[in-house]
C-alpha cells in the first residue's frame, strides 16, 4: 500500500483541532476564535506545501495515501489529488480561515459550537476532494452535512429551520441514490474484477464497459445527486432559502465550495466512469445548464432581497460550469474548473459585503438602501469589484472561467450545436443587468432612508478578509496559468477517458480545421 | 521606441492606481490633474515617437508585436498580453493618446473644485488603459479585454454624478442602460469570437488573418463571423439598433462626452471593422449590411439632431451620425477613408464637445441652447474654435472635415451607389444646418440669457486645448488630399494604411472606371449642399425664427417625432424590457420558483407526512391487533409457499 501521510495530515489537522476546541471554555471566546482561525490557517499553510510539492506535469492522482479498512470489501482509506481536486482543496483551505475571521463579531452566541462545526466541515470537505474510494468519498459527503445543517439551522436568520431541514432532506434524497448506484456499481464490478471494492481507481477501469441500459441509471443516480448540490434546474429551490438563511459564514463557504463539491462529483464520477452515457446525456444536462443561466439570472434580477439576489446568481454560475463540464472539451473543462474557483471568490466576496452590511443595518431589502456611496465608499468600491468579477469583465477571474466555457462549448462535438453557447452567453448579458441594477439601487442615488445616516464605513478586520480575495480576482484574470496548469493534465486525461480509443475516435469529431 | 509602445499602455495604468489609491489623500488638484495628464502625454510622445520610427522602415518592416507575458493558453488557444505596433493601431494610439491627453489638460479646468476631483483623473486614466489595450493588441481576446473595459470606464464616467437627476431618470439609470446595451453587442462580439476560434483555430491576428486568405471556408461561415462581431459594433459605436445608450451618455461630464463618446470609444467598432477587414472583405452580403445600418444611422440620427435644444443632446446626435458615416465607409470598402474619418472626427468632435463644456461652465450648467444666444462677445476664443469645428463637420474646404467626408462619400458612390451618395449628401446638408443652428442660437443674435448669468471666457487651462484641437480641425486633412488634387504621390493617408487592407481589396476587387470629374463634380455638389445648409440656417434663425416655430407648428407630427427620437426608447421599453422584467417577477419567481418547483418539492414533503400520518395509526399499541397482523401474515405466507410449491 502506498503511504504519502501529506493529505491525511492535512485532514488531521481540523479534525484534531475540533476536538481541541472542545477542551477550551466556553466563555473564552476570544481564545476560541484564535484557535479556530489559527488551526484553519495551519491548514491553509499545509495546502500549500501541497501546491509546490504537486507536480503538473504528471496527471495522475498524486500524494496517495492507502491503508485498508474493511478488509473483507476491499474498502480503503484511499485519498489522493489531482491538479482538478488541488485547486478545490486549496479553495476549502483558503476560504475557510477568512470566513472565519469574517465572522469574528457577527457571531456572538455559542461560539465554540460554532468554530468546532465549522472545523468539522472543513473536514467533510476536504475529505470529499480528496476521496479516491467511493465509499469513503460518500462518507464524508455525508458528515459535512451535519455541521451545516446545523450552522444553518442556529446560526441562520427568522426561516433557518426551514430552510436547514429543506436543505438536509433535498440533499440527502440525492445521496440516497447515489448509495444505491455506488453498491450496485460495486457489486457488477465483481465479475471483471474478482472481488467486491469500491476503489475509484480500480472501477475506473471496469466502469466504462457497463452495458449501456445499465449505465445510464448509474449515471443518472449518480448525476441527479450531484446535480441536487450543484444545484441544477430544476433542482435548485433548497439554495436560495438556504443561503438566505445562514449565516454569512455558511453562506460563503455554501456558496464557495459546497456548491463545487456537486459539479466536482459529475467530473470526477460521472463522466470517467459512464463516459457513453455522459455523452449521451450530455445534451439534455446542458440544456437544464443553460436553462439555469437564463433562469437563475432573470430571477435573481427581480429579488427584493440582496442576499436572495446572489444566492439566485449562483443557479446562473452553476448554470456556466455544468455546461462546460458536458462540452468535454479541454476548454470548457479546463474553464469550468477555474469558475469553480472564481465563483467561490466572487461569490463567496459578495456574500461576506451583504454580511457586512447587514450587520450594521439588519435589513437586506434593497429598497432599503440608497446612496450609501457616499457613506461608506470602501464599501461601495469592494462591492462594485466583486460585482464586476462575478458580471465577467475581462482581466477579473469570472470572464477567464466563462471564456474558455463558452469558447470550448461552442466547438463541443458533443453537443454539436451552436445554440448552447448562444443562449448561454446571453447570461453575460443579464449578469450585468442584475448586478448592476442591484447596485445602482443599493449604492448610488440620493441617501433617502434616515437610519442609514451615520452607517461605517468597513473596519480593518473586514478589509483584511476581503484583501485577499480581491488579490486572488485580479491575478486569476491577469495571469490564470498558475491555477490553469495545475489542472491542464488533469482534465486531458479525464477527457481522453471519455473519448477513450476504442469507443469514438476524437479526430474524426474534431471539426475545427476545416479542410483547406 | 516601438519596443516601449507597451509603455502607452502601463503608463495610464499607473496613473488610474495612483490617484485611485493616492488621490483622496493628496486632495491637490494639481498634483492629481499633473499626474493623470502627464502619463498620458508621455504615451502620447512614446506613440509620435514610434511612428517616426515606423516611417523610416520598409512596408514589410512596419509590423512588430511586444509581447508582455502569456495570458490563456489552453489546447489551440494561446492568446497573450501582446501589443501590435502598425500603421493602423499607431493611428489609433496617436488619436487615443493624443486628444485624449488634451482632454485630461482642459479637464483640469473644467473639473475644478469637483470633490471627487481624483476620481475622475483615475477613471479618465483606466479609460486610456484599456482603449491602449482596445487599439494595440494583437488578438481577439485582448481585444475584447480594451473593449470591455472601455465600456466600464464609460458606465463609471457617465456615472460620475451619481448622485444626481438626468432628464426623466437618473445619472444612474443612463450609466447603467449604457453598460447593459454595450453588453448586448458584447454578447454579439464573443460569438464571433468563437466563431473564429472554431473556424480558423486562433484568436491571434496574424494566424486569423492569414488563414482567412489560405483556409477554405465558406462564405456563410465568414459572413456569420462578420455579424456577430457587427453586432459588437453596433453597440460600441452606437448603431442602429443599439445607439440609444450614447444621447443618455451625455449625462457624465463634458470632457467624458468628448473624449469617449466622441473621439475614441465610440469608434472602437470601426476600428474593428477596418482590422478585421479581411472578414468583412469575405462576407460581402454583411458588408452591405454595415452600409446599409451605416447610412440609415447617418440620416436619422441627422434628423433627431435637428430639433433637439440641448447642446450636449445635439451633439450626441451628431456623433452618432457621423459614426454612421464611417460604418458607411467601411460597408463599401473604403476602409481607410473610415479611419481618416475616425482621426479627423476626433478632432472636430472633441472640440465641439470641449467648446460646449466652456459655454456651459459659463452659462451655469444650463444646456438648453434656446437660452443662449449672443456669447461670441463674452467667450472669443470659445467662439472662433467652436466655429472652426462647426465648418469642419459641416464639410466645407480646407478644414479637416472636408476631406475625410468627402472621401467617403465618393467611395460610396465608386464602390457602392449612388443611393448611398443620395442619402450621404443629404444627410450632409442637414448635418451643417443642425450645427449651424446649434452655433447661432448659441454664439450669435441676441443674448437671451437671464441677468443672473455672467458670461466669461474659460481660464487658459480650457482655452489652449480648445486653440489646439482647431489648429488640427484645420489642417488634419491635408494629410489625407485625394489624389485627384495630389496627383502622383496620392493620398498620403490611403497610402500609408493600404498594406493593412490589401487583401481585403483584393477579395472586394474593386476597380474604379470612374472620372475625375465626376469626383470632381460629386465633391462640388456635397460642398454646395454643405454651405445650403449653412445658409439656411442663418437665414432662419438670424433673420427670420418665426420660421422654425412655424415649420414645427405646422409639421406637429414629425416634429414630435423627432423631439422624441422617433419614440425608440420608448418601444424598447414597451417591447423588450417591461415584458422581461415583469414576466421575471409575476412568472419565473412567482410562480414557476415559487409555486411550481417548490411547490412540487414541498408537496413531495406533505405526501410523505400524509401517508406517514395514516400510516402510524396502524400503531395502535394493543397487543392482540398486532397478533391478528401476525397470524394473517403467516397465513399468507404459507399460502404463497403452497401455492408455488
Amino acid at each position: 500500500m502506498e503511504q504519502n501521510l501529506l493529505l491525511t495530515i492535512l485532514i488531521l489537522i481540523p479534525l484534531i483541532g475540533s476536538f481541541l476546541i472542545l477542551f477550551i471554555n466556553k466563555n473564552q471566546t476570544n481564545i476560541i476564535k484564535y484557535a479556530g482561525i489559527g488551526i484553519s490557517t495551519i491548514a491553509f499553510i499545509f495546502s500549500l506545501i501541497l501546491y509546490f510539492q504537486f507536480d503538473p506535469a504528471n496527471p495522475d492522482f498524486q500524494f496517495i495515501d492507502k491503508f485498508q479498512w474493511i478488509n473483507g470489501l476491499h474498502i480503503h482509506f484511499h485519498v489522493g489529488v489531482d491538479g482538478m481536486s488541488l485547486l478545490l482543496v486549496l479553495l476549502t483551505t483558503f476560504l475557510t480561515p477568512l470566513t472565519l475571521v469574517s465572522s469574528w463579531s457577527s457571531i456572538q452566541d455559542k461560539v465554540k459550537e460554532f468554530t468546532f462545526f465549522f472545523l468539522m466541515l472543513e473536514v467533510g470537505m476536504l475529505g470529499v476532494f480528496i476521496s479516491l474510494d467511493l465509499f469513503l468519498f460518500y462518507i464524508f459527503w455525508e458528515a459535512m452535512l451535519i455541521p451545516m445543517y446545523f450552522i444553518i439551522g442556529i446560526w441562520g436568520g427568522k426561516e433557518r429551520i426551514y430552510a436547514a431541514v429543506k436543505f438536509f432532506i433535498y440533499t440527502m434524497f440525492g445521496s440516497l441514490l447515489m448509495l444505491v448506484a455506488l453498491i450496485w456499481l460495486a457489486v457488477y464490478a465483481i465479475g471483471p474484477i474478482g472481488y467486491f471494492t469500491t476503489d475509484l481507481t480500480e472501477l475506473y477501469k471496469v466502469a466504462p464497459q457497463i452495458p449501456m441500459d445499465i449505465q445510464i441509471w448509474m449515471f443518472l443516480a449518480f448525476a441527479f445527486s450531484f446535480a441536487i448540490k450543484v444545484p441544477l434546474f430544476p433542482l435548485h429551490t433548497w439554495l436560495p432559502d438556504a443561503h438566505t438563511q445562514a449565516p454569512t459564514a455558511g453562506s460563503v463557504i455554501l456558496a464557495g465550495v459546497l456548491l463545487k463539491m456537486g459539479t466536482y462529483g459529475l467530473l470526477r464520477f460521472n463522466i470517467p466512469l459512464f463516459p457513453e452515457a455522459s455523452i449521451l446525456a450530455a445534451p439534455y444536462i446542458s440544456v437544464l445548464a443553460v436553462i439555469g443561466i437564463i433562469y437563475g439570472a432573470l430571477v435573481a434580477m427581480v429579488q427584493t432581497d440582496v442576499k436572495r439576489l446572489v444566492a439566485y446568481s449562483s443557479v446562473s454560475h452553476l448554470g456556466f460550469v455544468v455546461l462546460g463540464i458536458f462540452a468535454m472539451t479541454q476548454e470548457s473543462v479546463q474553464g469550468a474548473i477555474i469558475q469553480m474557483v472564481n465563483h467561490g471568490l466572487s461569490t463567496g466576496a459578495l456574500f461576506l459585503l451583504v454580511g457586512i452590511i447587514y450587520e450594521r443595518t439588519h435589513t437586506r431589502e434593497i429598497s432599503d438602501y440608497g446612496g450609501i456611496a457616499k457613506l461608506v465608499p470602501v464599501f461601495s468600491f469592494a462591492l462594485m469589484f466583486a460585482s464586476l468579477s462575478s458580471l465577467g469583465l475581462p482581466a477579473l477571474n469570472g470572464f477567464v472561467g466563462e471564456f474558455l466555457i463558452l469558447l470550448g462549448s461552442f466547438q463541443s462535438p458533443i453537443l454539436n450545436s451552436w445554440w448552447f453557447t448562444v443562449f448561454a452567453a446571453s447570461g453575460v448579458i443579464f449578469a450585468a443587468v442584475y448586478l448592476l441594477w442591484m447596485y445602482q439601487r443599493v449604492v448610488f442615488g440620493e441617501v433617502t432612508n434616515q437610519k442609514l445616516v451615520g452607517l461605517k464605513d468597513m473596519n480593518g478586520r473586514e478589509i483584511f478578509v476581503l484583501a485577499p480575495i480581491f488579490i486572488l480576482i485580479v491575478w486569476i484574470g491577469i495571469y490564470p496559468g498558475t491555477f490553469l496548469k495545475v489542472s491542464d493534465r488533469s482534465t486531458a486525461k479525464v477527457i481522453k477517458m471519455i473519448y477513450s480509443p476504442e469507443k469514438i475516435n476524437p479526430v474524426t469529431l474534431k471539426i475545427n480545421q476545416p479542410s483547406k | 521606441m516601438r519596443e516601449l509602445m507597451y509603455l502607452t499602455v502601463i503608463l495610464p495604468l499607473f496613473g488610474f492606481l495612483f490617484n485611485g489609491i493616492f488621490g483622496s489623500k493628496i486632495k491637490n488638484e494639481k498634483i492629481i490633474g499633473i499626474i493623470g495628464s502627464s502619463t498620458v502625454g508621455i504615451s502620447f510622445l512614446i506613440a509620435l515617437g514610434a511612428f517616426f520610427e515606423t516611417l523610416g522602415l520598409p512596408v514589410d518592416q512596419r509590423q512588430k508585436i511586444v509581447t508582455l507575458f502569456s495570458w490563456l493558453h489552453i489546447g489551440n488557444l494561446d492568446v497573450s498580453f501582446a501589443y501590435q505596433i502598425d500603421q493602423l493601431s499607431l493611428v489609433m494610439a496617436l488619436i487615443v493618446t493624443g486628444v485624449g491627453f488634451v482632454i485630461h489638460v482642459y479637464s483640469i479646468g473644467y473639473m475644478h473644485g469637483d470633490k471627487a476631483f481624483w476620481r475622475f483623473f483615475s477613471y479618465m486614466n483606466l479609460f486610456i488603459f484599456a482603449m491602449m489595450n482596445l487599439v494595440l493588441a494583437d488578438n481577439f481576446v485582448l481585444l475584447f479585454l480594451g473593449w470591455e473595459g472601455v465600456g466600464l470606464c464609460s458606465y463609471l464616467l457617465i456615472g460620475f454624478w451619481y448622485d444626481r437627476k438626468f432628464e426623466k431618470s437618473t445619472v444612474a439609470d443612463a450609466s447603467k442602460k449604457a453598460f447593459i446595451v454595450n453588453r448586448i453587442g458584447d454578447f454579439g462580439f464573443l460569438l464571433g469570437m468563437f466563431l473564429i476560434f472554431m473556424t480558423f483555430g486562433s484568436l491571434n491576428f496574424n494566424q486569423v488573418f492569414s488563414r482567412a486568405v489560405s483556409f477554405n471556408v465558406p462564405e456563410y461561415v465568414f459572413g456569420f463571423i462578420a455579424l456577430f462581431l457587427f453586432i459588437g459594433a453596433t453597440g460600441k459605436s452606437a448603431q442602429i439598433p443599439l445607439y440609444i445608450w450614447l444621447p443618455d451618455a451625455m449625462a457624465g461630464p463634458t470632457p467624458v462626452s468628448a473624449l469617449i463618446h466622441a473621439a475614441t470609444m465610440v469608434t472602437a467598432g470601426v476600428y474593428m471593422v477596418a482590422r478585421t477587414s479581411i472578414i468583412y472583405a469575405s462576407a460581402p452580403s454583411i458588408l452591405m449590411v454595415v452600409a446599409i445600418i451605416g447610412t440609415l444611422t447617418a440620416f436619422f440620427a441627422a434628423t433627431i439632431g435637428i430639433v433637439q435644444n440641448d447642446i450636449k443632446k445635439v451633439l450626441a446626435y451628431s456623433t452618432v451620425s457621423q459614426l454612421g458615416y464611417m460604418f458607411m465607409a467601411m460597408g463599401v470598402g473604403a476602409f481607410s477613408a473610415g479611419i481618416f474619418h475616425v482621426m479627423t472626427h476626433a478632432f472636430f468632435k472633441a472640440l465641439l464637445f470641449l467648446g460646449a463644456g466652456s459655454v456651459i461652465h459659463s452659462m451655469h450648467d444650463d444646456q438648453n441652447i434656446q437660452n443662449y444666444g449672443g456669447l461670441k462677445k463674452y467667450m472669443p476664443a470659445t467662439y472662433l474654435t467652436f466655429l472652426a469645428a462647426s465648418l469642419a463637420i459641416s464639410g466645407i474646404p480646407p478644414f479637416a472635415g472636408f476631406f475625410s467626408k468627402d472621401e467617403i462619400l465618393w467611395y460610396s458612390f465608386a464602390n457602392g451607389s449612388i443611393i448611398y451618395w443620395i442619402v450621404g449628401a443629404f444627410t450632409a446638408f442637414l448635418t451643417a444646418f443642425y450645427i449651424f443652428r446649434l452655433y447661432i442660437l448659441t454664439f450669435e443674435g441676441k443674448e437671451r440669457f437671464g441677468h443672473d448669468k455672467h458670461p466669461h471666457e474659460s481660464p487658459a487651462v480650457m482655452t489652449v486645448p480648445l486653440i489646439i484641437l482647431a489648429v488640427l480641425s484645420v489642417i488634419g486633412g491635408f494629410i489625407g488630399i485625394p489624389s485627384v488634387f495630389s496627383g502622383e504621390h496620392g493620398n498620403q493617408f490611403h497610402n500609408w494604411l493600404a498594406p493593412l487592407f490589401k487583401d481585403a481589396d483584393r477579395k472586394l476587387a474593386i476597380y474604379n472606371f470612374h472620372t475625375h470629374f465626376q469626383e470632381i463634380l460629386l465633391m462640388s455638389l456635397s460642398v454646395i449642399l454643405g454651405l445650403g445648409g449653412i445658409i439656411l440656417a442663418a437665414y432662419i434663425y438670424l433673420k427670420k425664427p418665426q420660421i422654425a416655430a412655424n415649420t414645427a407648428r405646422k409639421f406637429k407630427g414629425i416634429y414630435n417625432l423627432l423631439w422624441n427620437k422617433y419614440f425608440v426608447d420608448e418601444a424598447y421599453d414597451t417591447v423588450v424590457v417591461n415584458p422581461i422584467v415583469t414576466g421575471s417577477r409575476s412568472f419565473l419567481w412567482k410562480i414557476a420558483d415559487n409555486k411550481i418547483i417548490d411547490g412540487a418539492v414541498n408537496g413531495a414533503a406533505k405526501l410523505v407526512d400524509i401517508l406517514s400520518i395514516n400510516i402510524r395509526k396502524l400503531q395502535t399499541g394493543v397487543a392482540q391487533f398486532y397478533a391478528l397482523v401476525m397470524m394473517l401474515g403467516l397465513v399468507a405466507a404459507l399460502f404463497w409457499i403452497i401455492l408455488s410449491l
